[in-house]
Parts: C-alpha cells; structure tokens; sequence
C-alpha cells in the first residue's frame, strides 16, 4: 500500500574489542513513509548502534540495507554523506549545535551543503522551519544562549532543512525534562500527522513510545516485538 | 560543494580561535619578514662584491700571451710521432705583448651584435720614482670615455676628473695607496721609468680607488697615447681588447669563437673570476637555507594549532559529517583554515620584508675603501618577493596537510557515541 522508505534487511554487527561480540543479530524490519516508529528496549541492547548503521554513518556491517529503495552497501564516504545531506535528519541526545555558528546559520548548514535552493531560500526555509518549532524568535542567538530545551528544537529544525524522508532520532528527549520531553513529542507527532513525515525515534521511556504508531521492542540485538 | 560555504565554515572556525590563529600567522609573518629583509641585505652586499671586480672586468678579454712554441722541432720529427717527447730547445722568442691587426678586430667586434661595446688597453710595466728608490706600478693605458662608460671608470676616480686623461697631455690618474707613497698630489708632475730604461713625466691629475689594496698600491691610468709614448711604441699598438657583451652568459662560448677568429688569447669573465661566483652562491645558499629554517618552525606552529584546532572541533566536525559533509569537505575546511593563516602572515611579512630592507637601505655605512657605498647595499629583487610568497603558501599547506586529513578522516559515530 505506501511505500517502503527504509528496509533492513538481516543487519548484523560484530565489536572486535575487547572480544568479538554480536551485538546486533540478523535484524529485519520496514519503515513506511509517514510512519511514527519508536524503538524501546534495555540499555545496552544495541538500539545506538542500530541506528547508527540505519543512518549510513557506520558501514562495518553484514545484512543489507535499502533507503529510499536504494541499497547503501558498498558505497563510497561522499556518497553516503550526500544520502545523510538530503534523505535523513538525524535528531541526537545531546544538543550538537555547533557554537560557532547562529541558530539560524546552524539550521541552514545543511540546506546550503545541499545547495538545491539559493542561499536566500535557503534562510527562508530555516525561518519557516524553526517557526513550526515555534523558536524563530531566537533564530540570531547563539547556541549557547538557549535553554536545553530550545537547542533540541534548533536540532530538529536542522534536521528537517532538506525535507528528509526520514528522521532519525537517539534518545531525543532522554536529557529534557518532562514538559519540555513533552513539548518535543508533539512536535514529532505533528510532524507525522500534519506533514506525513516518517519518523523513526529510539527512545527508553515507555509513555513517549506507547503513544507512536508502532514501537520495535529490542533485547540482546534483536527484535523481540514489533 | 560549493567553495563559498567552505571559505564561510573556515572563516567561522578561525574567529572563533582568532587569538591562536593570530600567533600563528604572526610566526609566518615573522619568517617572511626575515626571509626577504636577510635576502635583500645579501643579494645586495653579494652585488656590491662582485661589483668589486665583476664591474670592472670585462666580459672577455683579447690579449696576446708570451709562450713557447707549441710546436717544438722534435714533435715535427716523422721518427718520434707516436712518442712524448721532453725535449724543449725553442724558447719564447723577443715576441711583443700586442694584438695584431687591432683596427681590424676592433671593426669586427664593433658590428658584432652580441657585443656591447669595446674598450681598448695597454698594460705597462713601470717603476714610479720616489727620491733614492723605485717603487714598481703598472700603467693602464685607457680610453677614458669607453673605460667609463662600460667599467664605471669615474666611481672610482675619487679626486679629480677622468676626462682630464683626455684632455691634459702626458696626464695621470695615480692609485691612491701608490699616491701616497710617493707624497704625490693633484698637480704634481712625477716621474716614472720604463721597463726598457726610458723616463718620462707625467702629471698627476687625479687619484683612483677601487677598494682593493693590492690593485691601488700598483696600479695607475693615462691615456692610450701617453702609454703608448711611455713604451715608445707606435699608434697601433694595443696590449688588450676589453669587450662587453649584452649577455654575460654568453663570454665563454664567445672568447673560444674570439679566440679562433682572430688567433689571440681571450679569457671570459666567469673563468677568470670563478672564485666570486663560489662565495656568492654560498652567502645566497645561507640566506636562503636561515629564511627556509624559520618557515619550516613557522609551519610547525601552523600544524600545532591547526591540531589543537582539530581537537577542540572534534563534536563540530562530527556534527557536520553527520548533517552530510564528507571528509573531502572537512579536509577542505581545515586546509583553507591553514592556507589564510599562510597567505594572511605571508602578505603581512611580505611587506613588513620590504620596510625592512627598506630601513636597512638607510642604514649609514660608510668605508673608505668602497668610494660610491653610502647605506648598507639591499637588493629590491621582486624574485625573493614571489619565493617569498610561495614559501609560506606551501608551508602552510603541508603543515596544515595532515591535520587536515585527520579531521577528514573522524568518525563521528565515536564522537556521538562518547558523548
Ligand atoms: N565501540 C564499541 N566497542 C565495543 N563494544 C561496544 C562499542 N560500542 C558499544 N558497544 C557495546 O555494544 C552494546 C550496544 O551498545 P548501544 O548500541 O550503545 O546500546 P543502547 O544504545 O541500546 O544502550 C553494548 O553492550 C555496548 O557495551
Ligand atoms: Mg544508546
């Protein structure tokens, strides 16, 4: 019925250090475009390290794995660094803004990288961006002039800039407190509805997750529900 | 990619660190100010040595050499063809010293393109006379105008005028140290003996000084004719032919074709003066390997900070591959870092390199022995500016080289994941 955006297809993923261990195990499963997908489990189960092969950003693993019908096996830095550009907004715990930069030039970095619109589209788009998370009033601060808060809604506004097909996100809400963790749910959840964006969104708190379209339960570097 | 966004990232890294990435230029600018203010200073001091003779020498010289036959009779022997032969029974005969055919040479020389002009010479040995003793000297017999115009005769000539060779009969213009031996002034009349016993007298209108002790202690200038006088010889006779060229590099190959053409001997300039060429090349090799040391420590001080840099901005640059620039974009950001570092410190002392030299330039230096040197010698060669220049941009970028490819080569998951 929609289309298939991500697809793993038996991802595995082997640490040589200290001692070879699996720590992910034949992994399988679909997003779909407009899905809200929460992935819960234990600490240590491997849900960063999953992610972070689902995002191209690590590329030492066995299984295949398909973005946008195309497969991300064998493919060179720069290719893969032009899939994260313009295909997937990658939302981190930590704030990673970079403190050089204003607000609005940390959520243009990327849109400029891709240079599909003009610069000045550009600062356009990161205005309306940052207007959806309701902070363009701060978009000529600096990152270290804003609450936690406020920086992971600068961090998703980057993360939307090239309208990815999917976004990526580590345990967004695991450094917020309650209501801004809240503030941040709904915005993914408008982002879903309003704008049918595909969202996938590891998480350890079991409220965020209960309330997504559909959580993939892992344990020990597998699925054990989805 | 486009370069405006990288120059943007680069700039906006720089700032941010502008105190360290101050210190750094300020060490290229330091090296280049040092590099072209030591160059100038030597090139011009090397100038001003070989200035010493090399102005004052010509291209090639014409000259004919008392020798031995080359032939001597028992090599013409049918019998002792195939032998070495010692026997030398011919020795040089009562030859004289002068070119023949001067006219013609002189012709010849003149049409020829390459040259640049030609100045004619006698050589001749004298004893000047002082009360009870002789004291021995050699009188050059010169053209004052072609001597002057192709040798820089008049820098020499410190009292008195040179023309005066010319224009007052059996004048001289005596080296200073021979002067003033013989307690001769400007107006005396002295007196000198020839190599064969005549005597003559000549008044003294000038004094020369070249810098070189040997050479004003013996030797004197007159006119052609008076020299020619003095030798008792007639109009023809001319002992040297002096010939500038339009292009020194040409002497040597010139003086063998000379040297065939008219059957005389001729030297060039870079043979016989091979000894200035070593200390110039070894004075310019110094400067050049004392400025190349500073901007290699320069460089040091660039890939120093550029990794202190690297490290700092590794969450940065790890946020940057992770939003979709690739390592080429990240190597590119810190080489362009690297590279305004070299060409912002490298102008600055580019210029600070010239009001050096510049205030060298003014410095007084005065020396009795070098008459036309007033200031310390600089030479503005717009060559060490672009050496210069070069230098720093490629220090630089090898300094900033391998920091750079480490930056590109940061893994960001590490960097997340250590968070
Ligand atoms: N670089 C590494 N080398 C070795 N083991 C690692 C490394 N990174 C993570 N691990 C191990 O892999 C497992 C999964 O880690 P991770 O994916 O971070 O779990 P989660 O995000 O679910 O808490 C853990 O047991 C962790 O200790
Ligand atoms: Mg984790």
């Amino acid at each position: 019925m929609k289309d298939k955006i991500l697809d793993a297809l038996k991802i595995s993923k082997y640490f040589h250090d200290p001692a070879t261990v699996k720590v992910i195990k034949e992994i399988s499963f679909s997003v779909m475009k407009g899905e809200f997908v929460s992935i819960i489990g234990k600490s240590g189960c491997g849900k960063s390290t999953l992610l972070y092969i689902l995002s191209t950003m690590d590329t030492s693993y066995e299984g295949e794995l398909f973005l946008d019908g195309q497969s991300m096996k064998n493919r060179i830095e720069s290719d893969l660094a032009k899939v994260r550009n313009e295909k997937i907004g990658f939302v981190f715990q930590f704030h990673y803004l970079l403190n050089e930069f204003s607000v609005l030039k940390n959520v243009m970095l990327p849109g400029l990288k891709l240079a599909k619109f003009t610069d000045k589209e550009v600062e356009q788009r990161a205005y309306d961006k940052l207007k959806i998370l309701g902070i363009q009033s701060e978009a000529l601060k600096y990152p270290n002039q804003l609450s936690g808060g406020e920086k992971q809604r600068v961090a998703i506004a980057r993360s939307l800039i090239n309208d990815p097909l999917i976004i990526m996100g580590d345990e967004p809400t695991g450094n917020l407190d309650k209501k801004n963790s809240e503030v941040v749910f709904h915005i993914f959840q408008e982002l879903a509805q309003e704008f049918n964006q595909s969202l996938l969104i590891v998480t350890h708190d079991n409220e965020f997750a209960q309330k997504t379209n559909r959580i993939i339960e892992m344990e020990d570097g597998r699925i054990i529900r989805m | 990619m486009k370069l405006k966004l990288i120059t943007d990232v680069s700039r906006s890294f720089l700032i941010a660190r502008w105190k360290q990435t101050l210190v750094a230029a300020i060490g290229v600018t330091f090296s280049i100010t040092m590099f072209i203010a030591l160059l100038s200073f030597m090139a011009g001091l090397n100038d001003l040595l070989d200035g010493l003779i090399l102005n004052r020498t010509a291209h090639i010289r014409l000259y004919n050499e008392i020798k031995p036959s080359k032939l001597q009779p028992v090599d013409l022997s049918e019998i002792y063809k195939g032998y070495y032969n010692f026997v030398n029974s011919i020795k040089p005969k009562n030859e004289k010293a002068a070119i023949y055919n001067t006219g013609a040479i002189i012709n010849t020389l003149n049409k020829d393109s390459r040259v640049l002009g030609i100045a004619p010479k006698i050589t001749a040995q004298v004893f000047f006379n002082v009360g009870a003793i002789d004291l021995t000297g050699v009188i050059n017999g010169i053209d004052a105008e072609a001597e002057n115009l192709f040798f820089k005769f008049s820098d020499y000539v410190i009292s008195g005028n040179y023309m005066d060779l010319k224009n007052i009969p059996n004048s001289i213009i005596m080296g200073k140290g021979a002067a003033e031996k013989m307690l001769a002034n400007i107006g005396d009349v002295i007196q000198v003996t020839t190599a064969r016993g005549d005597r003559i007298q000549l008044k003294v209108v000038g004094y020369f000084q070249s810098g070189i002790r040997d050479i004003d202690n013996i030797q004197s200038y007159a006119s052609i004719s008076t020299t020619q006088k003095l030798l008792g010889e007639s109009d023809g006779y001319i002992t040297d032919i002096q010939v500038k060229l339009k292009d020194i590099l040409l002497a040597p190959a010139l003086a063998k074709q000379y040297s065939r053409l008219f059957d005389v001997d001729a030297t060039d300039i870079q043979t016989a003066n091979a000894q200035y060429e070593t200390g110039s090349f070894v004075r310019t090799l110094i400067s050049y390997a004392v400025g190349i040391t500073l901007l290699i420590v320069a460089g040091f001080g660039i890939y120093n900070i550029l990794n202190m840099m690297i490290y700092e901005k590794m969450d940065s640059i790890a946020i940057l591959k992770a939003t979709g620039f690739s390592g080429k974009d990240v190597h590119r950001i810190f080489l362009t870092i690297a590279l305004s570092i070299g060409i912002f410190g490298g102008l600055l002392g580019l210029l600070l390199g010239f009001g050096l030299s510049a205030i060298i330039d003014q410095i007084p230096f005065v020396t009795a022995s070098l008459p036309t040197i007033k200031t310390y010698p600089v030479d503005y060669n717009p060559a060490f500016y672009v050496i210069g220049g070069i230098f720093s941009i490629a220090t630089t970028y090898m300094a900033g080289f391998f920091p750079s490819r480490k930056a590109s080569k940061i893994d960001p998951v590490i960097i997340i994941r250590g968070k």
